[in-house]
């Protein structure tokens, strides 16, 4: 078990550059996610990690231990130890559960008792019944399959795991519970872990870190609530929520826009763009005070719901807001900003 | 000569891809060998030896007998097909089995049941009427398997939007039906261009029997190959029209499989009909050579029982089928791992030239192998490894597709995983795509040894002096009118087909029907 270090990492397919220049460290037993759309480079990535593909140039080391770049000879995949944990599970489908848990482990280990032992407790670590053992691969469900895969790549104590879309397969409601039985499994033995996907809340609530690739590159990575409230770009700030974004003029702490007055992250000066999160858009229904707007549209979630406002200058604001009370197409209501917001240099401008 | 896939960054081993380009040469030996002797004869003494009134007469007889039997059988697949699959015809499932039977009879064998019965089934007449009989489960397997996966959602959208049931089979169903159905037909003819025995047997002559013809009679190895040319041409413009079908049936595919089965059409005053109809088909296609076959049986039995030929045929078959078969399977291993692991285009390349195969008469490829071994390798001329060569060309292109289906179920990210779990390629090999592929490699030797035991003319032309196999004595006996001695040969020559036409019975795949 050992930090993940990547460094200045290059690889083309051709004439693209999949992977452009990405250095990111992975602290020991911590729990990273790389965020991006697809074709953005994230699985290239998590290959060169494994060692199925080659870098260019750059360097990938595990704890103090290089195994490519820098001039050392890269280590095969099965030199590294990475657990790798792949869309739909790639469990083999001639082995049972108790087999396909064992593979990795030394051949004196498997079929003897330590080995069983080891199967039983990277079960119960998974948090599936021990009579799983003697079941065959497809007598499983996509969210138990994608557990046996997990627990086979953990099996051999692998120095980093990575996770390949693990839950894109599933659906939605299976796919939190999943989630959330991987990462505490991955917290129970310290692993450290690098996750790739293409949802962004799967990548918030899954990470103590966020990094998220575009086009290649490693733009921002950061705690996910830095990612999410104060995003390095506007691009990003949309590729991880709905954002309202707004032109605005900045005198140092403060800066003014078509929802008002509000409060920025960083002092900022002259015309900024102010990237404003639904959430922070308050719907006041009782009193005058705030901006005045007209409801076009209403989406109801039950647990909240999302309202489209027209302000008095034309723009068209999306708050979000509890479902308890909500009103309706037609309504006149006043609208404040809560919290900081962050201003970027408008686009085209130094 | 090495290449690295794009898509993968894997890099192509260089002895893999030695060993799939020697397969693709063994397959391409025959197509050269006719390609280069066109071109050493010169156009004028090849329009001299084509333009004459009998090969006139030989490809209008080719032509006829071919379009015929491809519209008879098209016609005849499709009516039994919708009448097994879609209506609430009594005993369909056994039906099925009787309308797939066929397949179990070598052509040659029901020509010889017919033509032992009856001399005056000959001549055009006899031969489409015993080729329909034989062929036509190539056309009904696919249209049957085409009907099972067609979403039934489809013909209730069409009733809802007030269409009849009529109406719908017309506008909806058929269209869908059109791949399977003009694939089978294709195969059809493609069987029929190839075929030697039965009509050798049913005295129709066509491109094959001339070919033969010419080579036993005169040894004229000139006239035989440059008829041997046309029938390729022929070939190869079949198999062109069935490779843009192909291509287009995987696009039109529908979903995984439909979940629910059709309601049937209720017959009403047309069952008993539907049932004659039935009858009279599975009368004239199994009742008759069985009939045939039982007779001649007991009368060539009657007299002697050679069991010690048989004995010795049936052995003499064994050996040759299982040298063939695994030959062939090992020899698809490297085309196909190419294909399916290292795409690119010299893997395309390889896997295109096996897939020739598949347009190469018996004849051609034992007329290339006689001549191209005479010439440039006299030792092996006669000999059983010449033999087993002919059979991998021929049946290359079944093991390929079988052996292929088998590793497409052992995805190369399974190799990742086991390497990532600290297994290197040797271990991996052993302990993951080995025991994926092993069922697949078996069912790959199983259909070509099924395939080498009924083959016939290859057999005829390359067989060494002294060797005897079931299809080798049975022709012996029957092209003398011996009937009564060729019978127990025939019979088990059916008996080794039934374990093949079980296998495709039940396979619901329209891509897995013999090519």
């Amino acid at each position: 078990m050992s930090s993940l270090t990547i460094t200045g990492v290059t690889k083309s397919f051709g004439t693209t550059r999949a992977v452009d220049g990405v250095t990111l460290v992975v602290p020991h037993g911590s729990f990273t996610t790389v965020l991006g759309p697809s074709g953005c480079g994230k699985t290239t990535l998590l290959r060169l990690i494994a060692g199925f593909l080659v870098p260019e140039s750059g360097s990938i080391a595990f704890g103090d231990t290089v195994v490519a770049g820098d001039g050392v000879r890269s280590a095969p995949p099965q030199a590294r130890r990475v657990g790798y944990v792949a869309q739909e599970g790639a469990l083999f489908p001639h082995l049972d559960v108790a087999a396909n848990i064992a593979f990795g482990l030394p051949k004196e280990a498997r079929g003897t008792a330590s080995g069983r032992d080891r199967v039983a407790e990277m079960l119960d670590l998974v948090e599936l019944p021990a009579d799983f053992r003697d079941r065959r691969p497809d007598e499983l469900s996509g969210g138990q399959q994608q557990r046996v895969a997990l627990a086979r790549s953990l099996a051999p104590q692998p120095a980093v795991v990575l996770l390949d879309e693990p839950f894109s397969s599933l659906d939605a409601s299976l796919r939190g519970s999943t989630s959330r039985a991987v990462r505490r499994a991955l917290e129970a033995t310290n692993t450290s872990a690098l996750l790739v996907t293409h949802d962004q809340n799967e990548a918030l609530s899954l990470a103590d870190q966020v990094a998220v690739m575009r086009a290649g590159q490693l733009v921002q990575s950061a705690a996910p609530s830095e990612v999410y409230l104060s995003p390095s770009d506007p691009q990003v700030a949309e590729f991880v929520g709905r954002a309202v974004v707004l032109p605005g003029t900045a005198h140092e702490a403060h800066a003014t826009c078509a929802l008002g007055e509000v409060v920025l992250t960083e002092p900022a000066t002259g015309a900024v763009s102010l990237m404003i999160r639904p959430e922070q858009v308050y719907v006041d229904l009782a009193h005058d005070e705030g901006v005045r707007g007209e409801v076009e549209e209403v989406s109801y979630y039950g647990h909240d719901c999302a309202v489209q406002v027209r302000l008095a200058d034309g723009t068209s604001v999306l708050s979000r807001m509890s479902g308890v009370r909500h009103p309706a197409p037609g309504d006149v209501v006043h609208l404040r900003v809560t919290g900081l917001v962050r201003a970027y240099r408008p686009a085209g401008s130094a | 000569m090495t290449t690295t896939s794009t898509t993968t960054g894997r890099r192509t081993p260089p002895l893999l891809l030695a060993a799939g380009a020697v397969v693709a040469l063994l397959a391409l030996v025959p197509l050269g060998y006719v390609a280069t002797y066109v071109v050493i004869i010169g156009s004028a003494d090849l329009w001299h030896l084509l333009a004459r009134p009998r090969i006139g007469e030989l490809l209008r007889n080719t032509i006829t007998l071919a379009a015929a039997c491809m519209a008879a059988t098209a016609a005849l697949g499709v009516v039994l097909a919708v009448l097994v699959e879609r209506t609430d015809l009594p005993g369909r499932r056994l039906w099925h089995g009787l309308l797939v039977a066929p397949l179990a009879v070598p052509a040659f064998v029901n020509g010889y049941a017919w033509v032992s019965l009856d001399r005056s089934v000959h001549g055009f007449g006899g031969a489409f009427g015993v080729v329909t009989l034989s062929y036509y489960p190539l056309v009904y397997l696919p249209v049957v398997a085409m009907l099972r996966r067609l979403d039934p959602a489809l013909e209730e959208s069409a009733w809802s939007l007030g269409h009849s049931r009529a109406r719908t089979f017309r506008t909806v169903v058929l269209p869908q039906l059109r791949p399977a159905l003009l694939g089978g037909a294709l195969l059809v003819g493609l069987h029929l261009l190839a075929e030697f025995g039965a009509l050798s047997l049913l005295r129709f002559p066509t491109f094959t029997t001339a070919i033969y013809d010419q080579y036993g009679s005169t040894f004229n190895g000139a006239a035989a190959t440059a008829m041997a040319g046309v029938l390729v041409l022929l070939c190869l413009f079949l198999l062109l029209a069935e490779l843009r079908l192909r291509g287009d049936r995987r696009y039109a595919r529908v979903g995984r499989g439909a979940a629910r089965a059709s309601v049937p059409v209720e017959l009403g005053p047309w069952r008993l009909p539907a049932l004659a109809g039935l009858g009279v088909v599975v009368l004239l296609a199994i009742g008759v050579p069985a009939f045939s076959l039982v007779r001649w049986l007991a009368v060539g039995t009657s007299t002697e029982f050679p069991l010690a030929d048989l004995t010795e045929a049936l052995v003499a078959t064994i050996v040759l089928a299982l040298a063939g078969a695994v030959v062939t399977t090992f020899a698809a291993v490297p085309v196909v791992w190419l294909a399916v692991r290292h795409r690119g285009w010299a893997s395309t390349l390889i896997e295109r030239s096996t897939y020739v195969a598949n347009a190469l008469p018996g004849i051609v490829v034992g007329l290339a192998l006689v001549v191209a071994s005479l010439r440039l390798v006299p030792v092996v001329y006669q000999t059983a490894g010449l033999l087993v060569a002919a059979y991998a060309i021929l049946f290359l292109p079944r093991a390929v597709v079988t052996v292929r289906a088998g590793l497409e179920q052992a995805p190369a990210v399974l190799d990742d995983v086991a390497h990532s779990l600290g297994v290197g390629p040797l271990a991996t090999a052993r302990r993951v795509t080995l025991p994926l592929i092993a069922p697949s490699l078996g069912a790959g030797a199983a259909l070509v040894f099924l395939a080498i035991s009924t083959e016939l003319t290859a057999t005829l032309m390359l067989s060494p002096i002294g060797t005897r196999t079931l299809a080798t004595e049975f022709w012996s006996a029957s092209s003398e009118l011996r009937y009564g001695a060729a019978a127990p040969y025939a019979l088990l020559l059916v008996l080794v087909s039934i374990p093949a036409t079980v296998l495709l019975m039940r396979s619901d795949d329209p891509e897995r029907v013999p090519a």
